[in-house]
């Protein structure tokens, strides 16, 4: 049985395709078999919610009178300094990026109540924020100072680009030392005291697509509330690592950048978020739609928690110093029972990713492709696969002396 | 009948010299257990105990302290998880000692707060990425 996108999405258009979420598409293989549901099943939605340090937002201002070249210059939004880089009205603000009277781990733990992130929620929510800038003036931009509140109904180009978002997998971190450790997986406490994991594990999209074969450059998502596009491989991506059954990663492997309208996304769906003695960061939301072309798309697409396996890592030792040894390995239905035993110890579990939150992107997701609004693309070209000998290199550093 | 009640105590500056909740056990047979003292940046003193006793006896025990111009609070009222910022991560769960915040419906994973558990250590509040756990003193 084969099915092609032009006859789902023909389907789609009348509002006649059968689309479901990842956990209904469970409960329809459970009793009728993977054969049936293969054909009667159109499209699955997954999706994940979770911190994305990696994820930024550019725009364009719009020119003043008279014109300020902020590109060379310096600029912030509400005190979070944003990148001047680009040409003359164009800045780009990241997650991770904090004021400079950010007292950051100063006293340890630091707060870092406000960054990039933040700045990026506030904007979506249609609040002003304040962009204050010095400009060291030329013939054509002749002005050197500017302080005005921006909105961002007003501006013109603003872009959502995260060039790292929706990990395929990633690690169970642990402390093994006598001190509590600050991470950006949490607060984790001395002694194996907690494991925090953080993954929508069967939800995630590049789980049911463990091989890229339909999510690729120019797959249509949910993104923060709107729509958007997958642009490229996200950075880090590792597509020949490790594999358990089905293909399915066992350690963090395929990333994809993403890229969307920001004037239609959410606040609902794009949080500034805080990591106690870690920094800032920005918690999005995002759902991507998978065509069930075929019995092996379905069985891709059929995994479970119990099915995929994490990497559990000491953040005391072996994460910060980059070695490759691992405490142990644990699945998503063990991580979100609430306790996993490591050596012999009964260790309580905590999110990061929101597992609910995810559940709710699948359904509204679904709930735009059954009323016809949505629909799926064609890749346009497709992210370096497992065979492709594309791999995730360390620095390997020549000291400039 | 014997109960236990967590209550918030706000001494005022001139107090925070003067041995008062002493009388507690003394003169209203109750015990207490000290779950958190400060003195707070005003010069304020902060007092959250859990009071053990006969229910008459704590009224009167309150009561005393009221004439003592210490503020009383219970504490229930007092950590407030602000349900529109909070995103249903679950971080906090692992960090509550003792079962406050959890998840129920291990289905949804939807985070749960139950105040009577609460002990107001404050343990969770900046582990939260959203900070939606605000603590009202």
């Amino acid at each position: 049985m084969v099915k092609t996108l032009n006859e789902i999405n023909e389907k789609i258009k009348k509002g006649q395709a059968v689309v479901v979420s990842k956990e209904e598409l469970l409960d329809l293989i459970e009793k009728q078999g993977i054969e049936k549901t293969a054909r009667d099943v159109d499209v699955v939605t997954t999706a994940t919610f979770g911190p994305m340090c990696s994820s930024s937002a550019y725009i364009n201002t719009g020119h003043t009178r008279p014109k300020i070249k902020l590109g060379g210059g310096r600029a912030t939004l509400n005190g979070v300094p944003v990148y001047t880089g680009f040409a003359a009205v164009d800045i780009s603000i990241g997650a991770t990026a904090m004021p400079d009277d950010d007292p950051r781990n100063a006293v340890h733990p630091g707060e870092f109540k406000y960054g990039g992130g933040h700045v990026i929620e506030e904007l979506v929510a249609g609040k002003d924020v304040a962009l204050e800038a010095t400009a060291y003036g030329t013939d054509c931009y002749p002005r050197k100072e500017l302080k005005t509140w921006i909105n961002l109904k007003d501006v013109n180009e603003a872009v959502l680009f995260n060039p790292r978002n929706a990990y395929q997998n990633y690690n169970v971190a642990v402390n093994l030392s006598d001190r509590t450790l600050y991470t950006y997986l949490g607060v984790l406490k001395p002694n194996l005291g907690n494991a925090n994991y953080c993954s929508a594990g069967q939800l995630s999209p590049l789980l049911n697509d463990p091989f890229y074969k339909t999510i690729g450059i120019g797959t249509k998502i949910f993104l923060g509330g709107g729509i958007g596009y997958v642009a490229w491989q996200g950075t880090q991506h590792n597509p020949g690592g490790l594999r358990g059954e089905n293909g399915v990663p066992k350690r963090p492997l395929g990333t994809l950048a993403v890229i969307g309208d920001l004037k239609q996304m959410s606040s609902k769906w794009l949080k500034g978020v805080s990591f106690v003695g870690y920094g800032t960061t920005l918690s999005v939301g995002i759902g991507i739609p998978i065509p069930i072309l075929s019995e092996e798309t379905l069985k891709y697409a059929a995994v479970k928690d119990a099915d995929i396996y994490a990497a559990i890592v000491d953040y005391s030792d072996a994460y910060p110093n980059g070695k490759t040894d691992i405490v142990g390995e644990v699945n998503y239905a063990q991580l979100k029972s609430g306790e996993i035993e490591i050596k012999g110890k009964k260790v309580p579990t905590s999110g990061i990713s929101s597992y609910s939150k995810a559940q709710e992107i699948a359904e509204i997701l679904k709930s735009w492709i059954k009323k016809g609004d949505f629909t799926l693309t064609d890749t346009v070209a497709p992210l370096p696969s497992a065979e492709s000998g594309y791999k995730l290199k360390p620095l390997n550093e020549r000291p400039i002396k | 009948m014997t109960t236990s009640k967590r209550i918030v105590l706000r001494f005022p500056k001139e107090k925070i010299d003067q041995p008062i909740v002493y009388k507690l056990i003394k003169d209203y047979d109750l015990s207490f257990n000290i779950l958190r003292a400060n003195i707070m940046p005003d010069d304020e003193g902060l007092m959250v105990l859990e009071l053990t006793g006969e229910d008459a006896n704590i009224k009167k025990g309150l009561d005393y302290l009221k004439k003592q111009e210490v503020n009383v609070q219970p504490l229930e009222k007092d950590i407030v998880v602000n349900w529109d910022k909070c995103t249903q991560c679950g971080a906090c769960v692992a960090q509550c000692p003792v079962g406050a915040l959890y998840i129920k419906d291990r289905k949804t994973m939807k985070v749960e707060f139950d105040p009577e558990k609460c002990i107001a250590c404050e343990l969770c509040v900046l582990p939260c990425p959203p900070r939606a756990i605000e603590v009202k003193f």
